[in-house]
């Protein structure tokens, strides 16, 4: 492996507390070293990072990777290259496959299939077998075969009952449950956000509260088991962002996520593009005052994460009446972008750079309990360098994901990854993956 | 004479009040030609259409159909349980199949809102919207303008009262945004759980009492109220909603002498109105559908045969 020498980025480590322009020394697959001036051993290759950022390598803990089961929307190798173009070393990929990863063997199977990818993809466990929502799955066996979380994402866990039993069980072996808030009744073949554009439109609504109820059942839950780390999936609402800043107050052991296209996006787009089902993703789209109120809770801790819920979907699939088209965003290639675009433009006045690494990668790492989203020497060498000045336009035909269903084709950004680096090795290079030898 | 310059007929919502007045007017010498013994103009000779029906329907199908024949041009329907919907082919395909033989028009009546524009944005032909799920039915929403115009001499400042389902109405909808672009005063009335969520959007006001809107009303109109409302749990009983909310001799008595009473069909007689009013001095329910008709024909002229001399 190549010893690398990244000269003249401006460096940013949340998980020190580092922003300066340094250069930072990779050897053996891990960071040697993060300093001004640093000289190039022979042999060294020497990347030139003036005027781009590097950053430890992001993490996106909420993809969906279709395998196995449906490969053809998306499968391991292909989600991970999306990933490393994207500007992601790792990915936490959700158990709602087919076969469901509720078992350790499907576990096992994600990891040795990740073995040949070009960024690291952590597996997630179903909490509930078959997705059920009824018996727990093996959640220690699971955990030992590398499981990062466990979740039954895409589903609720309807029953009270079943919930607080995992949680409490789980508290028992420090393992993390990320929960898809979602009450199935008030959800009721709700289409998008219960508003004044779902009332235009004739579309069935899905209600604020329909999260908002199954949020506060289960921070009052998790305050029942007196135990157990709870993680809040994709937070839509600005009643959400209200129960988990009060639960935070408190002092719970829970904490959130957000994905780019709540943070950039409201139901408006849903008429805007004339029904497009590029639109339909669940949670819905919401309105401009969750929106607003999710940037609240990014900027003061209440979220404390961004994550992409990355959901590929077939074209052929998505190319149907609006009701019949599954709901979903495919989002590894346009998150890192979005996010250093909204940057750029100036929009939210208290968003830094320092604060998108920690919600992008410091955080996630810390949640999931990673070794990564760190440029600490000594560390796995996984690390992000993006140009925020480079601009182009959302084009889903480049993409390296199999799937093109976006709602932000044709945009204009500025901001992109330019190198991804995954355990010392170059995954991706100006657009480019370099495959696995 | 002036065309309609677009595409496609999708919904009043995105129509201006000098098009709907075209299509009025239009549509009122085109009722003379249904008033002919020999009911029959060259206008759309040569020109054929599919009117595509993914839900059931009478009174729209044959309405679109005898419009399309009394201007020569020549129709085929295609039903939901005959068409390949049922074999799984998608409703591009199956558009973009009959678009290969050449047809000018489709009309298309589909129980998922939006499936108008879906289909408009996929085929290069002309898209009538017949119905789409609750979002709009545009041609009705004409057809109950053209009937008011017709009894009242104008739309400008009447009070139009639409009482019932808003929530799940195309109806509701499509004479919602038409009759306020036109002029008049819209207030809705029902229980509020079928009162479509953010109501203010619409521009209308909401009489929770049915008898609060009723007195100074020009027009009341009902809606069809469907079952499955009841058993979604949004009001207890057909016969409560019938009592609150139903259009009886003794509601309507409260009424201006002059007031119309409408609804778009089918109707649940003893529901949602009474045999009574519907079939009494003011109800003008059967003239709706002989509106249709004329609507249709102006629609199909405008869109279709404005080019070509009469």
């Amino acid at each position: 492996m190549k010893t690398l020498l990244i000269k003249g980025g401006r460096v940013i480590d949340p998980s020190r507390g580092f922003d300066a322009q340094a250069d930072l020394l990779i050897k053996n697959g891990m960071i040697e070293a993060v300093e001004k001036g640093l000289k190039a051993p022979a042999g060294t290759e020497v990347i030139d990072a003036e005027g781009q950022v590097v950053m430890p390598g992001l993490i996106d803990m909420h993809v969906h990777l279709r395998d196995p089961g449906r490969e053809y929307q998306e499968d391991i190798i292909s989600g991970a290259k999306a990933a490393a173009a994207g500007g992601f070393t790792a990915v936490a990929a959700m158990a709602n496959t087919d076969p469901v990863a509720d078992d350790p063997a499907i576990i096992r199977y994600v990891i040795d299939r990740a073995a040949g990818a070009v960024a690291r993809v952590h597996p997630i466990g179903a909490l509930t077998k078959n997705l059920g929502g009824t018996e727990m799955a093996e959640l220690a066996r699971m955990k030992r075969f590398g499981a990062v979380a466990f979740s039954d994402d895409g589903k609720p866990v309807v029953s009270g009952t079943v919930m607080r039993n995992a949680l409490q069980y789980a508290g028992g072996i420090d393992a993390l449950i990320i929960a898809h808030e979602e009450d199935p009744y008030l959800f009721e073949g709700g289409m998008i956000h219960e508003g004044a554009v779902s009332s235009v439109l004739g579309l069935r609504g899905i209600p604020a509260e329909a999260e908002e109820v199954m949020l506060a059942r289960d921070l009052m839950l998790l305050r029942a088991a007196g135990g157990g780390r709870l993680h809040i999936a994709h937070v839509s609402t600005a009643g959400s962002v209200e129960l988990l800043r009060r639960a935070k107050a408190e002092g719970q052991n829970v904490t959130a996520e957000a994905a780019p296209h709540h943070l950039l996006l409201t139901d408006r787009a849903v008429k805007n593009s004339g029904y497009s089902t590029n639109t339909k993703v669940n949670p819905p789209l919401r309105s401009e005052y969750d929106r607003q109120a999710l940037w609240a809770g990014l900027l003061d801790g209440t979220i404390d994460a961004i994550a992409s819920d990355h959901a590929p979907h077939h074209g052929d699939d998505k190319d149907v009446e609006f009701d019949f088209a599954p709901f979903g965003i495919a989002g590894l290639e346009t998150t890192l972008p979005l996010m250093l675009d909204e940057l750029s433009s100036g929009r939210i006045k208290k968003l830094t750079l320092p604060l998108l690494v920690e919600k992008m990668s410091t955080a996630p790492a810390r949640i999931l309990g990673l070794d990564a989203g760190t440029l600490q020497p000594g560390s796995p060498a996984d690390v992000t360098i993006a140009d925020t000045n480079r601009s182009f336009v959302v084009n889903p035909e480049t993409w390296h994901s199999k799937s093109r269903n976006t709602p932000f084709a044709g945009r204009s950004l500025s901001g992109a990854p330019v190198m991804t680096i995954v355990g010392g090795r170059v995954a991706m290079k100006e657009g480019v993956i370099t495959e696995q030898e | 004479m002036q065309t309609l310059r677009r595409k496609d007929i999708l919904g009043l919502e995105e129509m201006s009040a000098e098009e709907i007045t075209l299509i009025l007017d239009t549509a009122r010498s085109m009722r003379e030609i249904i008033q002919r013994k020999i009911k029959k103009v060259p206008t759309l000779r040569g020109r054929s259409m599919i009117n595509l029906f993914y839900e059931p329907s009478t009174r729209t199908k044959a309405s679109f159909e005898l419009a399309q024949k009394y201007m020569s041009s020549d129709p085929i329907s295609v039903g939901g349980s005959s068409s390949s919907l049922v074999k799984g082919e998608t409703l591009k395909d199956t558009v973009r199949n009959l678009e290969m033989m050449n047809i000018d028009c489709v009309v298309m009546r589909h129980p998922v809102s939006g499936s108008a524009h879906y289909l408009a944005r996929n085929v290069d032909i002309s898209v009538i919207n017949a119905g789409d799920g609750m979002h709009e039915h545009p041609t009705q929403g004409l057809l109950d303008m053209f009937t008011i115009l017709d009894k009242k001499g104008r739309l400008e400042e009447l009070k139009v009262v639409i009482v019932g389902d808003i929530r799940h109405s195309r109806v509701a909808r499509s004479n919602i945004w038409g009759l306020q672009k036109m002029g008049a005063e819209v207030v809705v009335a029902g229980p509020p759980t079928l009162m479509p969520p953010d109501l203010e959007v619409f521009g209308v006001k909401y009489s929770p009492q049915i008898e609060d809107a009723i007195g100074d009303a020009d027009v009341v109109m009902a809606l069809r109220l469907q079952k499955e409302r009841q058993e979604g749990g949004l009001f207890p009983t057909l016969r409560e909603y019938a009592e609150l909310y139903g259009l009886s001799p003794q509601r309507v008595a409260h009424a201006k002498d002059d007031v119309l009473i409408m609804h778009p069909g089918p109707m649940n007689r003893g529901v949602e109105i009474s045999s009574e009013v519907a079939d009494g001095p003011r109800s003008v329910i059967l003239e709706q559908v002989t509106s249709g008709v004329a609507v249709r024909m102006a629609i199909l002229y405008l869109l279709l045969g404005g080019t070509k001399e009469e």
